[in-house]
C-alpha cells in the first residue's frame, strides 16, 4: 500500500495535473478552484513541471486560450467554478465541438444569485449539455485518481472530448483528507505523450479548426460529436480498469453499496455518497434493505448499466443537489428516471444542499425511511421533497 | 460494481492505543473547533487531521467558510478514526470541544451537542473551576491553558492555535507531541528558524501547562 498522505480535493488535483506534465494551463481564480491553480503555480514556480501557465483577464479568454493551444497540438488544462464557468459558457461548446481533448477540474459550486460560495451541482449540471465528458468524484482520492485517467479519456482518439473532473466546494476541494498518491514515473507512463493525429501548427497536414459550417454539413459534424459521446463509455471502463491494475482502485461508471438484495435504493453523486453509506447501515439495522448507487460519470449517461443496477430496486430515490426550474426533481433525477422508462418502479425526487446546506446521515436516513413508507403505500409520483429546507 | 473509494481499497490500519483509555479502537473521535478568523483554527484543524494520518489513523481536518472576515467568529473540524472516514457533513455530536477564543463563549453556544462525558479545551487565563461555574459545565471534563498568553511569550504574536494543539495532545494523548512539532516545522519551515522554535515552545508550554478541573 502506498502510504497515505493528509491532502485537500485541490491539491490532490493540483498533484495529478502536475504528474500528467500538462504543456499548458490557463486559468483565472475563482472560489473554490483557488487553491488548486494557486497549488499548481507554485510546482510552475519551483521548477516541478515545466507547463506554460497563461494568466488570462477572465474565464472566457482562460477557455478561449485553452482551445488555441490544445488546437496547435498541446495538452492543455484550465480549471473553474460556478460562474467562471458561467463566463466559459460559449467556449465550452466550442472546445468540444472541436474535439480538443481539455482537461478541466471544475469545483462544484452554486450558481449566483443570490451570490453563494458553496457547493452544489448546478454550475455543472447547466452545462450537461455542452459536449463535455462529466465524472465525479467522491473524496479527494477520486479527485486525484480522476483527473489523471481524464487525460486518457479525453486523449484516446475514439473520443477527443473535453473532460469536466467535477468535484464538490470546500466538501471535497477544502478538507483534508487521506490520498494514496502513485510515483510520478508510473503517472508519466500511464498518461503517456499527447501526440494528435490532427493539428494546427503541422504545415505538412494542415488542418482547419473553428470553421464556418453552414447547414451542409454542421449536422454531420454534431453527429461526429455523438458518435465520439458514444465510444466514450468503453474508453472510461477500459482506463478505469488500466488504473485499477496499478493502483489498486479501479473505477467503473458507478458504485454500489449493498445492492445485492436492495430494494430501497438511493442514487446520487460525489461527496454525499459517502454520508450515504452510512446511512445505508443505519436503516438495514431496522430492517430496511436499502442500498446506494453512486454514480461516476453523469455524462455520458450509463443508461443501461443504471437500469440493470436497479432492476432489482422496489423504490429508487435519487438526490439532486441542484434544481430544474418549472418541472419536478432536477436534472440526476430526469436522467435515472428516463433510464427506467418502461418499468413499474417508483422514482422519487429529493433535492438537497443547494448552496453548501450541509447533509447529514440522519436526514439520509429519514430520506430512507420516507421511500419506504412510499414503496408500502404504493405511492408512484410525488413533487420532489426538499431535505433540510427552513420552515419559512 | 466496485469503484475508486478508498473504503474499498485499502486495508484498515490497526489503532496503537496509547494512554488515553477513553479513545480506543473503533471509535471516531470527532473535534469541533471555535475560533474568531486569523486565530489559525483552519490550520489546526487540518494540521491535526495531518497528524492522526501519519500516526496511522485515517482522519479529516477541513474548517466551516464563512464570510471569512477577521475577527468573526468561525468553526472548523477533525475527524480521527480507525476505519476510512467517509461522512462528508460537519461536526454535530463532537466528543471534543477546542475553543481557541474565551469571549466567544457569550456568542456561541460552543458546548451544542457535545458528547456526554465530552471534553472542552479552552483557552483562557483563567483556572478550570471559575470557568466551570460560569458556563454551568457538567458531563463534561473541562481544561484550560493560556494559550493566547503563551503565543505572546513564545512566539510574539496572539496566534493561539499551535499551543492549543500542545495542550490537545495532552488531553488526547491518542496523538503524540513529536509528531505534531515535526509537522509543524514543516507547516512554518518557510517563515524561519525563529517562527519554528517559538511554535515549539509555545506547544510544549501548552502541552505542561493545561489544568484540568
Amino acid at each position: 500500500m502506498s502510504k497515505l498522505i493528509s491532502l485537500t480535493g485541490n491539491d490532490a488535483a493540483a498533484h495529478a495535473l502536475r504528474q500528467s506534465r500538462p504543456d499548458v494551463a490557463a486559468a483565472y481564480p475563482i472560489t473554490p478552484q483557488t487553491e488548486l491553480m494557486h497549488k499548481f503555480a507554485e510546482f510552475v514556480a519551483n521548477g516541478q513541471v515545466d507547463t506554460d501557465m497563461i494568466l488570462v483577464e477572465s474565464e472566457h479568454s482562460a477557455m478561449s486560450a485553452a482551445i488555441g493551444s490544445s488546437a496547435a497540438g498541446a495538452r492543455t488544462f484550465t480549471a473553474t467554478s460556478a460562474n467562471g464557468m458561467a463566463l466559459m459558457w460559449e467556449m465550452l461548446y466550442i472546445a468540444a465541438s472541436s474535439r480538443l481533448p481539455i482537461v478541466m477540474p471544475e469545483v462544484n459550486r452554486a450558481l449566483s444569485g443570490p451570490i453563494n460560495i458553496h457547493c452544489d451541482h448546478s454550475d455543472t449540471m447547466g452545462a450537461r449539455d455542452a459536449g463535455w465528458i462529466q465524472l465525479f468524484c467522491e473524496n479527494s482520492q477520486e479527485a486525484y485518481d480522476t483527473t489523471i485517467q481524464a487525460f486518457r479519456i479525453a486523449e484516446h482518439p475514439d473520443v477527443l472530448l473535453p473532460v469536466m473532473i467535477c468535484y464538490d466546494g470546500f466538501i471535497i476541494s477544502h478538507t483534508n483528507e487521506p490520498v494514496a498518491m502513485l510515483d510520478d514515473a508510473v503517472v508519466a507512463k500511464f498518461v503517456g505523450e499527447y501526440t494528435p493525429a490532427r493539428k494546427l501548427l503541422d504545415v505538412d497536414n494542415p488542418y482547419t479548426f473553428g470553421p464556418l459550417d453552414l447547414p451542409e454539413w454542421y449536422f454531420e459534424h454534431k453527429r461526429q460529436q455523438i458518435e465520439a459521446m458514444r465510444k466514450a463509455p468503453a474508453i472510461i471502463e477500459a482506463v478505469g480498469k488500466e488504473f485499477g491494475a496499478l493502483s489498486g482502485r479501479t473505477y467503473e461508471f458507478m458504485e454500489g453499496y449493498r445492492m445485492e438484495d436492495a430494494e430501497v435504493v438511493l442514487v446520487a453523486l460525489g461527496s454525499t455518497c459517502g454520508t450515504a453509506r452510512e446511512a445505508v447501515d443505519v436503516v438495514r439495522e431496522s430492517g430496511i434493505k436499502a442500498g446506494l448507487l453512486k454514480l461516476r460519470a453523469f455524462r455520458p449517461f450509463p443508461i443501461a448499466r443504471v437500469r440493470s443496477a436497479l432492476s432489482k430496486a422496489r423504490v429508487v430515490g435519487v438526490f439532486d443537489r441542484s434544481v430544474s426550474f418549472g418541472i419536478e426533481g432536477g436534472p440526476l433525477y430526469h436522467e435515472v428516471r428516463s433510464s427506467l422508462y418502461g418499468g413499474t418502479t417508483p422514482v422519487l425526487p429529493f433535492v438537497y444542499g443547494l448552496g453548501g446546506r450541509d447533509i447529514r446521515v440522519e436526514q439520509i436516513a429519514q430520506a430512507y425511511r420516507t421511500l419506504d413508507e412510499a414503496a408500502k403505500r404504493g405511492v408512484k409520483e410525488r413533487d420532489v421533497e426538499f431535505i433540510g429546507l427552513r420552515d419559512a | 460494481m466496485q469503484g475508486g473509494s478508498l473504503l474499498y481499497k485499502v486495508p484498515y490500519l490497526r489503532l496503537e492505543s496509547r494512554v488515553g483509555v477513553r479513545f480506543m479502537a473503533e471509535k471516531m473521535v470527532e473535534i469541533r473547533w471555535h475560533a474568531r478568523g486569523g486565530q489559525g483554527a483552519k490550520t489546526a484543524a487540518t494540521l491535526v487531521a495531518a497528524v492522526a494520518l501519519e500516526e496511522g489513523k485515517y482522519s479529516q481536518g477541513f474548517p466551516d467558510y464563512g464570510p471569512e472576515r477577521e475577527g468573526a467568529p468561525m468553526r472548523g473540524y477533525t475527524r480521527i478514526s480507525d476505519r476510512p472516514v467517509q461522512v462528508h457533513s460537519a461536526v454535530y455530536t463532537p466528543d471534543i470541544v477546542v475553543v481557541l477564543d474565551a469571549t466567544l463563549l457569550d456568542s456561541v453556544n460552543v458546548t451544542e451537542g457535545l458528547k456526554e462525558g465530552g471534553i472542552v479545551l479552552l483557552n483562557t487565563p483563567e483556572d478550570p473551576k471559575t470557568v466551570r461555574a460560569k458556563m454551568g459545565l457538567k458531563n463534561a471534563k473541562l481544561y484550560t491553558v493560556n494559550a493566547t498568553q503563551i503565543s505572546i511569550d513564545e512566539i510574539g504574536r496572539p496566534i493561539p492555535n499551535t499551543p492549543m494543539m500542545g495542550a490537545l495532545m495532552k488531553v488526547m494523548p491518542v496523538l503524540k507531541l513529536e509528531t505534531i512539532l515535526a509537522d509543524v516545522e514543516k507547516k512554518f519551515k518557510s517563515k524561519g528558524e525563529r517562527i519554528v522554535q517559538g511554535n515549539f515552545r509555545a506547544i510544549r508550554r501548552a502541552f505542561e501547562e493545561v489544568k484540568e478541573g
